[in-house]
């Protein structure tokens, strides 16, 4: 596993946006959000990469930059070898049937005028023009039977079906055209707990057949425990620690990490009351004025003098475990 | 939200629904459309008014061929005294009476319906057009382009348009198509904002960054997603776009810039009415207007029901 060549490899990613002042006049400068600020990291075949932080933090912005949906400040984004960010518009057309994405709301993701035959069928007919109506239409019903939806349902109308089913449709769309990557932008968080499970299963099975790799964004560490091979925490734009999920889930490596496990609530009622919930009390900064050196300074409980002077850069603590934090 | 989906499962669904499974065929869907048209037909109002409009563009397009009179003959012998002979009587056939030079007033108000439907019509047409062109490309767009467009909307807003559209009459002369430009090039402002809003929203929708994703090209976005996803907004504008042209075309008429004799429109005609009245021949002013009356409120109850068809969120 460790020698395959990498499918996406990204470096040193920055997403700015232009921000303007309320009240500003034309001609001052606009503020920089900075959004995603220098994000590197390596997707193998067939690996699944979770993707954790705080709203604001800059994922669901990291994601949409691979994909070429918002525009990128500076840093490169690898796919095989290729930069997606400096494609054509018609070479990146070729690439997108290879990476799909999966949005939050499931709902809202499906286009209210169109059935689900059409929706699940429009990336098809997108990507492979000459199909034959039978032909597409055989292929919907084929990848709708295996997302779990009855296949006799494709001439109805998004609105009709509840919130797991709608991601299952979103699930097939992706699917239709045989991507080597899917992206999963917070998947689940807008499903009830049972349903998300059974999303998160299906999304496991599908890997596990078709090779898949998967980028998996959620914003709590719970969600991405099962499925994920790596974890990457995110806070501010900025990588905090990536790490192999057991290790991380073991022992993390950055106070934030630390702040997010105990979070997660332990299904043992007796070791939840006795846990220490480690409270991050202060706000999220803004991104528009991030903390200078470390940008975790303001809330981190072990801050000292040094993490104001220079942002800490990756470490490599072993066991496949990277952690931004200067005392570690 | 929530009785949206419940209401799918009422028993008569379900049961429809088991038997459609259990024979394997293809269930259909429901789409916004049916729902839309459900909802429509269910308000009693909207469809009266339906009805109720549809009999009158009938008058206005066959209503000629029902009388032996028409629109151009002058009865002499009426002529100096409306008030006695010209009243509307069903025995010699001139059910609206006469107007005040001695012609039929029934022919007269066909006539008339005809012009003023036609300038609703027309004028809205190219209101709606102009507008949501102009609209969609600018919030599509976006950016510097989306600002110049609409700061020049601001500006043509800013001038008042009956102004305008009296000035382009005196200078340019009065005639029927004046009047459709006039009017139909002052009308697309409010629609080219309305479209712009709209589709800014739509273009940050889930499902329009999803054919994003995809890699479905711009045009096809913008025909498949943006404009479907536009029409209702569109569609319940433009109907109560007609009655606002039609009130336009009326009062520009009713100041005596607007159609020319022969020619006829509802305004002129209520104009005239207005300037007999003294004389006591109120039927050449109440015919007209109540084709006038009833058909701007029917139009305005189809707009309202088609709003509300079309957006139960908003109710
Ligand atoms: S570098 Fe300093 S502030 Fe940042 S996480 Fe480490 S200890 Fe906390």
């Amino acid at each position: 596993m460790t020698e395959q060549s990498p499918l996406l490899t990204v470096r040193d990613l920055k997403v700015w946006f232009d921000v303007k002042r309320p009240g500003a006049m034309p001609w001052t400068p606009v503020d920089k959000l900075k959004a995603v600020d220098g994000v590197s990291f390596d997707l193998k075949p067939g690996e699944t990469l979770g993707i954790v932080g705080e709203s604001g933090c800059g994922k669901s912005t990291l994601a949409r930059a691979v994909m070429r949906m918002v525009p990128t400040e500076a840093g490169q984004a690898l796919w095989l070898g290729q930069d997606l960010l400096e494609m054509s518009k018609r070479e990146m057309r070729a690439h997108r049937k290879e990476m799909q994405m999966i949005f939050q709301d499931p709902l809202a993701s499906l286009d209210p005028r169109m059935t689900i035959g059409q929706i699940v069928a429009e990336p098809l007919k997108t990507h492979f023009p000459g199909l034959s109506t039978p032909e597409v239409k055989d292929h919907v019903r084929e990848v709708l039977d295996r997302v779990g939806i009855l296949p006799n349902m494709i001439n109805r109308y998004p609105h009709e079906f509840s919130g797991g089913q709608c991601q299952r449709i979103g699930i097939a769309r992706a699917l239709i055209v045989k991507p080597r990557l899917i992206i999963c932008d917070e998947p689940v968080s807008a499903l009830d707990v049972s349903i998300q499970a059974q999303v998160i299963n299906l999304l496991m099975e599908l890997q596990e057949e078709l090779g898949l790799s998967l980028i998996f964004i959620a914003h709590d560490l719970s969600v991405v425990k099962h499925i994920s091979d790596r974890v990457m925490v995110l806070y501010l734009g900025n990588v905090a620690e990536i790490s192999e999920a057991s290790q991380l889930y073991r022992s993390p490596g950055h106070p934030y990490t630390e702040a997010l496990i105990s979070a997660v609530p332990i299904p043992d009622p007796q070791a939840e009351r006795e846990k220490e919930v480690m409270l991050l009390d202060r706000d999220l900064p803004s991104p528009l004025n991030p903390p200078s050196g470390c940008v975790f300074r303001t809330r981190c409980p072990i801050a000292e003098e040094r993490c104001g002077q220079s942002r800490p850069p990756l470490k490599d603590l072993g066991k496949g475990q990277q952690v931004a934090c200067h005392l570690r | 939200m929530t009785d949206k989906l419940v209401q799918p499962f009422s028993q008569k669904r379900t049961a429809e629904l088991a038997e459609n499974l259990s024979a394997g065929g293809e269930v259909k869907g429901r789409s916004l459309w049916a729902d839309a048209r459900r909802r429509f037909v269910a308000n009693r109002a909207a469809m009266a008014s339906v009805v109720v409009l549809v009999l009158i563009f009938a008058f206005s397009l066959f209503g000629d061929h029902v009388t032996q009179f028409d629109n151009e003959t002058i009865d002499w012998d009426v002529m100096g005294s409306v008030k006695e002979l010209g009243a509307p009587s069903l025995t010699n056939g001139h059910w609206f009476g006469f107007d005040e030079s001695g012609r039929d007033l029934y022919a007269r108000v066909v006539q008339g319906s005809r012009i003023s439907l036609s300038v609703g019509l027309v004028g809205a047409f190219i209101a709606v057009m102009v507008g949501t062109l102009y609209g969609s490309v600018a919030g599509f767009v976006g950016g510097r382009v989306d600002g110049v467009m609409m700061r020049l909307v601001d500006i043509f807003m800013s001038i008042p348009y009956m102004f305008v559209l009296i000035l382009l009459l005196v200078v340019f002369g009065r005639s029927i198509s004046m009047l459709f430009v006039g009017i139909g090039l002052t009308a697309w402002l409010d629609m080219s904002r309305i479209v712009r809003g709209q589709t800014l929203s739509l273009k940050n929708r889930e499902f329009v960054e999803a054919a994003v994703a995809i890699g479905v090209p711009t045009h096809r976005i913008i025909l498949r997603h943006i404009v479907p996803n536009l029409l209702g907004v569109v569609v319940v504008y433009a109907t109560l776009l007609v009655p606002q042209m039609i009130l336009t075309e009326s009062f520009i008429s009713f100041l005596g810039l607007g159609v020319q004799e022969p020619d006829t429109s509802w305004g002129a005609l209520i104009s005239e009415g207005v300037k007999s009245m003294n004389y006591g021949t109120l039927w050449q002013l109440a015919f007209p207007l109540c084709f006038f009356v009833i058909t701007i409120f029917c139009f305005f109850f189809i707009g309202d029901g088609l709003r509300d068809a079309l957006d139960p969120k908003d109710r």
